[in-house]
């Protein structure tokens, strides 16, 4: 009944048709797990945003949206960039080395293309919400103005940079961008990557 | 597995029978004879619908990129060529007519031209969009012979020129009276386009019109061959196992 | 008890024995999977069992990715399929998946009917298996319908307008009850939003229940064979059922086998032809629902039409209903109408056979001319098949007794 059965040999079948199955089961899963990307219309509305910033007054600010998310895009006056060098002895990571949170262009001392122009996503890096601005100095010894963020006091000086001891680990997130013209920003990636 | 055999010989036998009982009766269509893997055409046909079609029919499932890729067009192509109506390629093709224009100049909006050619069958476009003729009745001048009373007016006159429709007295049928047959076209006044060349255009036409009902089908189509010769492959593993397995039992 | 309580939690047996303390798991597998004993000269016919279990996964699996994607909103319904089968990514493939699935699913359900009916395994003590296994087609048909509805098509909408006004036809509480199942006072919005509840909700869970009950009964009295007669009967030494294999690995590795098979036909189908000639998808369900515009034909989807021809044929709007109702119910009392002293084809007359014939004969012309346009003719001709075919289980109990069987083998007999 059984004599002229080769272990081996059924050994290797029943191994080599599991693997099969498991490759057809394995691939078979990945246009399921595709299917929950972003689908092309999510794609469509997520496209780059423009914002004219010629009309901003120093120290002013407009919020946008870009796919879904606030965006604050700040006019920096003078003497707010100035105020940058004050608070980078309070900060976790003054001089952005955290590569995954501004693009090489924005890894500067005012985290920005143009000086004054901030352009940053408005959203916490703690758990995402919304910071407040505080832009005057003071009262605290520390404070020359930034982002405070309500949910659990993480604080962020005038570039977005983060300052140390707050639940916060990183600075905020500088979307991609680039100037259009003088004075029209493009918010965003478009399809082929650049901004 | 006699029974089997005996049974599929029967299912073949009534399949047969039945595929012979369903012949006959059918509105007699030319065919459309499009090739939706020829590129070229499609490329054609997408310039014809953005110029002919597109300010009144929207396609609004159909981005302007995913044309792009499927019909190997770059972004700079499509602005130039396809996207009359777009700022962006992520749009979908909407009609430069506002709906609200079309229902009252038409009594109902122009449909959308996205499945159109899964819904009616390639070769009923490419006969309908063959198939004006004069009729100084109509509130176009024209009618349509596939679809008689249609609102839709003549846009291709300028192609194809304009035709008339030739009927013979057919003889009396079982029903009793005397039968008014369409015959043929004939050429009252010639367009731009010879016949042939005509005739093409309206194929690269519906060409388009076949693609953007089913973009990926090209896809599936190549998928498909792989998935078939995977599961070839595993067919035969599993097979040599079952075989192996079943040493075990005697018959 | 010291003894008992010193083992639980203890490596001692490894984690199966932690397991099977607490849950009859080793216990149940062997009941349900290495002991189970099914005879070893099953056929080509004994397969679409396991693969209505296979169609019903890929079914759910699908389903459940397109309920992420779909919208069950009279406005947006039609677009949300569009949508998938465009903007999402691999959409179209998950989209054809369930589309193909669904006549798929009836196609290996009508197979797995009539080799019930080929071979008897219907018959005590099945009878309960069957009836159970009625229910799952009673509840895949609904399943079906109400699906049918959601991409919202010119087919979806005028389809479920003649089908829900068959309930009408039923006395005093008919338009009372269409309104009921409609929610509305025609179909509308409201009723797109039941249907789809109904569809991934409410029939998935009783079908899941129904055939879990169905494999429950079955393992209870043991799976039937090509010569309708009882393995049981017939043990070894061992107690194990002489014509008898284990399900796995033997019927596993079989049925791996009729899995794949199945699965390069479903291919070929889904990515080569997925409107299958307007058979799968039909062509007026690419147009959306337009409640002002009946289309020119409506024929409902290929495996509702024998029933369909049967409610055709009958002038009267009632007694098509009960026609056909009865013709979808009739089968549930096979195990009675039955009165034959053998199980199996194999062992029956001719009078059986050609009852059979006839009766395969009239289902596919019914199923044909219920595509066919309301034309004297079919109607003529549905009329006669309708008669057959319910000829065939009302005259069984007379037919199936006078019927000369041949003597019935001790054990299972191979067939070249």
């Amino acid at each position: 009944m059984t004599e002229d059965v080769d272990r081996n040999r059924r050994h290797f079948l029943a191994v080599a048709t599991a693997v099969t199955g498991g490759a057809g089961i394995a691939m078979a899963a990945i246009p399921f797990l595709s299917s929950l990307k972003p689908s092309a219309r999510a794609q469509a509305q997520g496209a780059p945003v423009k914002v004219a910033v010629g009309s901003l007054e120093p120290g002013e600010m407009i919020r946008i949206v870009w796919r879904g998310k606030l965006v604050f895009v700040l006019r920096r006056s003078e003497a707010m960039l100035g105020r940058l060098q004050k608070s980078v002895g309070f900060l976790r990571d003054p001089n952005s080395e955290v590569v995954e949170q501004q693009p090489d262009y924005a890894a500067n001392e005012f985290r920005s293309v143009k000086p004054e122009f901030l352009v940053i996503q408005a959203a916490c890096t703690h758990l995402g919400c919304i910071p407040l601005t505080e832009f005057d100095v003071g009262p605290a010894d520390d404070w020359f103005g930034g982002f405070y963020c309500p949910c659990h006091g993480s604080r962020f000086d005038l570039a977005g940079r983060v300052y140390k001891g707050v639940p916060a680990p990183t600075n905020l997130v500088v979307p991609p961008y680039r100037y259009l013209q003088n004075d029209v920003v493009l918010v965003g990636v478009d399809s082929t990557g650049a901004a | 597995m006699g029974e089997f055999m005996k049974s599929l010989t029967c299912l073949a036998i009534l399949m047969i029978g039945a595929n012979a009982f369903a012949a006959g009766g059918e509105i007699e269509l030319e065919k459309a004879g499009n090739d939706p893997d020829n590129t070229a055409s499609l490329q054609r046909g997408a310039r014809n619908f953005m110029s002919y079609c597109a300010g009144c029919h929207s396609a609004k499932y159909v981005r302007y990129n995913s044309i792009g890729r499927d019909l190997e067009l770059s972004e700079d192509q499509l602005i130039d060529n396809l996207m009359f109506n777009a700022e962006r390629s992520s749009e979908t093709i909407q009609a430069s007519m506002p709906l609200e224009a079309a229902k009252s100049w038409f009594g109902q909006p122009p449909p959308d031209m996205s499945l159109i050619a899964r819904a009616k069958g390639t070769d009923y476009i490419y006969n309908f969009l063959r198939g004006f003729y004069l009729d100084p009745d109509s509130p176009t001048g024209v009618d349509n012979l596939y679809l008689a009373g249609t609102s839709m007016p003549d846009v291709l006159w300028e192609l194809q020129g304009y035709q008339r429709a030739v009927y013979v007295e057919g003889e009396a049928g079982s029903e009793g009276a005397a039968s008014h047959v369409f015959d043929r076209f004939e050429t009252v006044s010639t367009g731009s386009m010879s016949t042939e060349e005509f005739d093409e255009f309206v194929r690269d036409t519906v060409n388009f019109l076949e693609y953007i009902s089913e973009p990926i089908r090209r896809t599936r189509r190549v998928l498909g061959v792989w998935v078939l010769l995977f599961l070839s492959f595993f067919l035969f593993v599993s097979w040599k196992l079952y075989k192996d397995i079943w040493k075990d039992v005697p018959k | 008890m010291a003894r008992i309580e010193s083992e639980i939690g203890t490596p001692q047996g490894g984690f199966m024995k932690w397991i099977d303390d607490r849950f009859p798991f080793t216990e149940t597998m062997k009941y349900h999977v290495t002991e189970y004993y099914a005879s070893k000269n099953f056929n080509f016919w004994y397969v679409f069992g396991v693969l209505s279990m296979f169609v019903l996964v890929m079914q759910l699996v699908s389903g459940i990715f397109l309920t992420m994607n779909y919208k069950p909103d009279a406005t947006e319904a039609f677009a949300s399929v569009e949508y998938i089968m465009r903007d999402v990514e691999w959409g179209w493939l998950i989209r054809y998946m369930h589309s193909t699935g669904a006549s798929f699913f009836f196609i290996v359900v009508y197979m797995h009917m009539f080799r019930a009916m080929l071979y008897g395994s219907y018959r005590k003590p099945r009878e309960l298996v069957w009836i159970i296994g009625m229910l799952i087609f009673l509840a895949l048909m609904a399943e079906a319908f109400a699906g049918y509805l959601l991409p919202w098509g010119q087919m979806s909408y005028w389809g479920a307008q003649v089908i829900i006004s068959l309930f009408g036809a039923i006395p005093f509480v008919g338009d009372a009850l269409v309104e009921l199942i409609r929610g509305d006072y025609s179909i509308s919005d409201i009723t797109l939003n039941r249907f789809f509840a109904l569809h991934v909700i409410v029939i998935p869970l009783a079908l899941i229940a129904l055939v879990f009950v169905h494999i429950v009964a079955l393992h209870e009295v043991g799976s039937s064979n090509p010569d309708g007669i009882e393995i049981k009967k017939k043990k070894g030494p061992d107690g194990i059922p002489l014509d008898g294999v284990a399900f796995h690995p033997y019927h596993t590795a079989k049925d791996l086998v009729a899995i794949i098979i199945f699965l390069m036909i479903f291919s070929a189908v889904m990515f080569f032809a997925p409107d299958l000639g307007g058979y799968f998808l039909e062509h007026a369900n690419f147009e959306p629902a337009n409640m002002q515009v009946t289309p020119e034909h409506i024929a409902p989807v290929w495996y509702f039409t024998p029933f369909y021809a049967i409610l055709r044929a009958v002038p009267n709007k009632l007694w098509g209903t009960i026609l056909f109702a009865t013709a979808v119910l009739l089968p549930m009392f096979l195990p009675w109408l039955d009165r034959s002293r053998v199980s199996s084809i194999r062992y029956r007359g001719w009078i059986y056979k050609m009852a059979l014939t006839l009766f395969v004969i009239s289902f596919f012309t019914l199923g044909w001319l219920g595509v066919q346009p309301a034309e004297p003719v079919y109607v003529f001709w549905a009329r006669i098949f309708a008669v057959v075919y319910f000829a065939f289980f009302l005259l069984m109990p007379y037919y199936t007794t006078i019927d000369k069987t041949k003597p019935v083998p001790d054990r299972v007999v191979y067939h070249g």
